[in-house]
């Protein structure tokens, strides 16, 4: 089982359209049994699939382990495609994590290290899925430590201008920091505006001089906008579309990169 | 996708009236859910569908509840794991419920036993399939442990058209599905004579064309749910109930398409049983319980000339050792005249009876080489692992070695099991076992005033007193009457050999005497077993169940005593091959004085269970058996 995670510490940048259409590649096309969990309380992903942002007994249960994960999981309209839905208790998770995993209160908790506590709930699922991608909130808390630990790799979304990369380099320095496996890190360019000249200046230099970005960017377009409205992935709904091309083309070069 | 499955088919036979029911239930579903077309274009629904079940030979996977099924697409394949529920008087199957009886409560769940899918590349439908070419991944970790070592043999393969419904909830999302489906069964290719079906009368040897039974089931609907959403399933399924024109489906597509193959499911036995009553003349009852070794044996020739799986030839050379040991037994009751009624009709004369049970005899030691080598290598991977000195790899050229002669091995035995000698053995004691239950059965007609034998002496003694009926000596020239007093005296004779000899046996005793003590606890068991209807259950558990602790020991004891000597011999034949490198032999000799340690463990244990089977207790336990009768 390979865990993916979407993340950014900003908002916006097109973390839940990468998990959605990711996911969903993995699933269709690729074949892998898929899971996604929407962990961001907004519930963004849980929406794109018309799934309820609710669960039985609330992320407390989830997280301190006295309900399985397996509980939550519902199946989106796609084969080989489930989800674990938002929840609006997921706000207060940074609370949850940091009890859960310090042995808190909580009668089921995994115990262990608070930031190691999400690798733990996921390892079940392994039997059962090939892949699993976390859609993060943005942000730098206990959440975002929890899941860069537990994933194989971070994809993580940035807007061509020179301050996300410095927020890239961040994340690498306090991944570079772990003790022990750490995840791979593949970032690209999303909501790429061709028509922006420092777009297109910051797209084409970065792509080539560092290793961690992808080559494909992914373009602003109208079509991953509609997905909100479809409340689908764009390769079902537009399958022949720019923007299926291009989760197409970024789902293949993070496979190859060993992702 | 799709756990809790409601199947329903046409409420009558009138083909023309299918159509109306589907569009009836899709009107009906219509009120509860918005009912849309599956997307095009979405892989794993819709549009022509191929599945395949795939099962051991003696059906192991249906045994324990589950059926295995291979859907083929266009991007590799899965294979799917479900449970499959009883075969009757299930009332869930009304409510589409398929969990197993005692499964978990959650029907969304992801399947404890019930609904493991995983996909897999360059799968061949029509093919067997060892479980090492099964891809790791959750299905082999649940069927390697319950199908080893046997393979996995196509069974049936079934062709549709599907075309898929989505039923929505008020915010559009896919709760369930509508599947609609024309079945066709498809005879698997070569393989059918491969799957042991014990009703549809002698396996043929050869192929059969292609498709041969391709036939349609009858068209169905099929309610699936989405995981996480069963509740609306369930609902969905209760309205197609209502809908009218329909009823559920009384049986999985597998067994439907089974059944139009007029096949059913786990119909195999080794054992000799069922078709035996007390009261039947023993001649009749010796030759039923013969008949059905000689099908077994016959069953498992395809599979052994294939080399599917080893368990074929063990499965023949255990029907074979049944038939060497029924004839000792009681092979007497097959000559001179049938049943001890006066009349001429004849059973087999003793030259007869002789010739078989050489050609028997000679079957057993055709099969034996191969068997043996078999076993080396079942065990290879257990004997490399427990070697302390020695570095597993340092065996691989004995496992070469082994390899090597079993193909040979193996090749020999094919050539014996495709000589006229053989198919003229077959065909000679079929047709002369088949005579001896015709005149029976003739003579039973014939003679139906008279009270059989058995009738009128039960009730005055067990099956303990009436034994006395088919002593030698005093009326065993006359065969020994019913099945009852046969059983009775069979048995007793069989045990007191075993409690004699197996008294005798002292620390000092050679090893040749619990070889043979091992011979006779298989006579014993046999008998036991050829005659298992007539006993009272629990009593004939309570003595199977020491017995085969003893047999194990024995069989401990004898099979590493075996397996020393040969490891000796094909040491020094590779040797003389030029194919033994010296840290080969040292690992083979370490395996040795494994193989030694285990020895000494069970001849240790000898005593104990000795005692336990056929000391005081043991011996009362078989008096009650055979006392008990049955009946």
């Amino acid at each position: 089982m390979r865990i993916y995670a979407t993340y950014n510490i900003k908002g916006g940048v097109g973390k839940t359209t990468a998990a959605v259409n990711l996911a969903y590649l993995a699933a269709a096309e690729t074949g892998l049994r898929t899971v996604l969990w929407d962990l961001d309380p907004q519930g963004a992903a849980s929406f794109m699939f018309r799934v309820k942002p609710r669960v039985k007994g609330g992320g407390k249960a989830l997280i301190r382990g006295r309900r399985p994960l397996d509980d939550a999981i519902k199946g989106t309209d796609f084969a080989n495609l489930d989800l674990i839905p938002a929840d609006f208790t997921y706000r207060n998770m940074d609370l949850l994590l940091d009890s859960a995993g310090s042995g808190g209160s909580g009668s089921g908790a995994p115990g262990g290290k608070p930031a190691r506590t999400l690798s733990k709930l996921l390892a079940p699922l392994a039997a059962a899925y090939d892949a699993v991608f976390l859609d993060c909130p943005p942000s730098i808390s206990l959440v975002s430590e929890n899941v860069l630990h537990a994933a194989d790799v971070i994809v993580v979304p940035l807007i061509p201008t020179t301050l996300s990369v410095r927020t890239l380099d961040q994340l690498t320095e306090f991944i570079a920091g772990f003790d022990g496996r750490r995840p791979d890190v593949v970032a690209f360019f999303s909501m790429v505006d061709a028509r922006k000249k420092l777009h297109r200046e910051v797209t084409a230099r970065l792509c080539s001089e560092r290793k961690d970005v992808a080559a494909t960017a992914i373009p602003a377009l109208s079509t991953i906008e509609k997905m909100s409205v479809e409340r689908a992935p764009v390769t079902v709904f537009a399958p022949r579309s720019a923007a299926a091309r291009a989760y197409r083309a970024l789902w293949a070069e993070i496979r190859s990169r060993g992702g | 996708m799709a756990p809790g499955l409601a199947g329903f088919v046409a409420s009558g036979d009138d083909a023309g009236m299918w159509d109306a029911a589907v569009l009836g239930v899709l009107a009906a579903l219509g009120k509860g859910f918005t009912v849309l077309p599956e997307r095009a274009g979405v892989p794993g629904t819709g549009g022509a569908r191929r599945r395949t079940w795939f099962d051991t030979f003696d059906w192991r996977l249906y045994r324990a509840g589950l059926a295995l099924e291979y859907v083929a697409a266009h991007r590799g394949g899965e294979l799917r794991l479900t449970s499959i529920r009883p075969a009757t008087g299930d009332t869930r199957a009304a409510t589409g419920d398929t969990r197993p009886a005692a499964g978990p409560a959650a029907a969304a769940g992801p399947a404890a036993d019930g609904d493991i899918r995983q996909p897999v590349t360059g799968w061949l439908a029509s093919r067997p399939h060892r479980l090492q070419d099964l891809p790791e991944g959750p299905i082999a970790a649940r069927v390697a442990a319950l199908a080893a070592p046997r393979a996995l043999l196509p069974v049936v393969t079934v062709s549709s058209t599907v075309s898929v419904s989505r039923l929505l909830n008020e915010d559009g999302k896919t709760v369930a599905r509508l599947l609609v489906e024309r079945p066709l069964v498809e005879c698997p290719l070569t393989e059918r004579p491969l799957l042991a079906a014990g009703h549809a009368g002698r396996p043929r040897h050869a192929g059969r064309p292609r498709h041969a039974g391709r036939a349609p089931l009858a068209p169905r609907l099929t309610v699936t749910a989405v995981r996480g959403y069963s509740g609306q399933a369930r609902r969905a399924a209760r309205m197609v109930s209502l809908a009218g024109g329909v009823l559920p489906a009384a049986e999985p597509v597998f067994a439907s398409a089974l059944r139009a193959l007029g096949r059913r499911p786990g119909d195999s036995s080794n054992k000799a049983g069922p078709d035996i009553t007390a009261g039947m003349p023993a001649a009749e009852a010796a030759a039923v319980i013969l008949l059905r070794l000689l099908d077994t044996i016959e069953a498992n020739v395809p599979g052994v000339l294939r080399d599917i799986d080893t368990e074929f030839l063990h499965d023949l050379r255990v029907s074979v050792r049944r038939t060497r040991s029924a004839l000792k037994l009681f092979g007497d009751v097959l000559t001179g005249p049938s049943a001890g009624r006066n009349t001429k009709s004849d059973g087999l004369t003793e030259d007869e009876l002789a010739r078989f049970t050489a050609e028997f005899k000679w079957i057993g030691d055709l099969t034996t080489p191969a068997r043996d080598l078999d076993v080396h290598l079942l065990g290879f991977e257990e004997t490399a692992r427990t070697l302390k000195a020695a570095k597993p790899d340092d065996l691989e050229p004995f496992r070469a070695y082994l390899t090597q002669r079993r193909l040979k091995e193996y090749r020999a035995l094919a050539r014996g099991l495709r000589s006229p000698r053989f198919a003229a053995l077959i065909r000679d004691w079929r047709a002369a076992l088949a005579k001896i239950i015709d005149n029976s059965k003739s003579i039973g007609e014939a003679g139906s005033g008279e009270a059989p034998v058995g009738e009128a002496g039960r009730g005055e003694a067990g099956l303990d007193a009436r034994a006395a009926a088919a002593r030698p000596g005093s009326s065993r020239r006359r065969a020994g009457g019913t099945a009852e007093v046969l059983a009775a005296d069979r048995t007793r004779r069989a045990f007191a050999k075993v409690a004699r000899r197996g008294a005798a046996i002292t620390p000092a005793s050679p090893h040749a005497a619990l070889h043979d003590l091992r011979k006779r606890c298989k006579e014993l068991r046999y008998v036991l077993e050829f005659f298992a209807p007539l006993h009272d259950p629990a009593a004939y558990g309570k003595v199977i169940a020491d017995l085969r602790r003893l047999q194990d020991c024995l069989g401990e004891f004898q099979d590493t005593d075996v397996q020393i000597g040969e490891i000796r011999a094909l040491a020094a034949s590779m040797l003389a091959a030029g194919e033994a490198p010296a840290v080969t032999l040292l690992a083979m000799g370490e395996v040795t004085a494994g193989l030694a340690a285990r020895q000494q463990a069970a001849r240790a244990d000898f005593e104990r269970r000795f005692a336990a089977f056929a000391g005081e207790a043991g011996q009362r336990r078989m008096a009650l058996l055979l006392r008990g009768g049955a009946g």
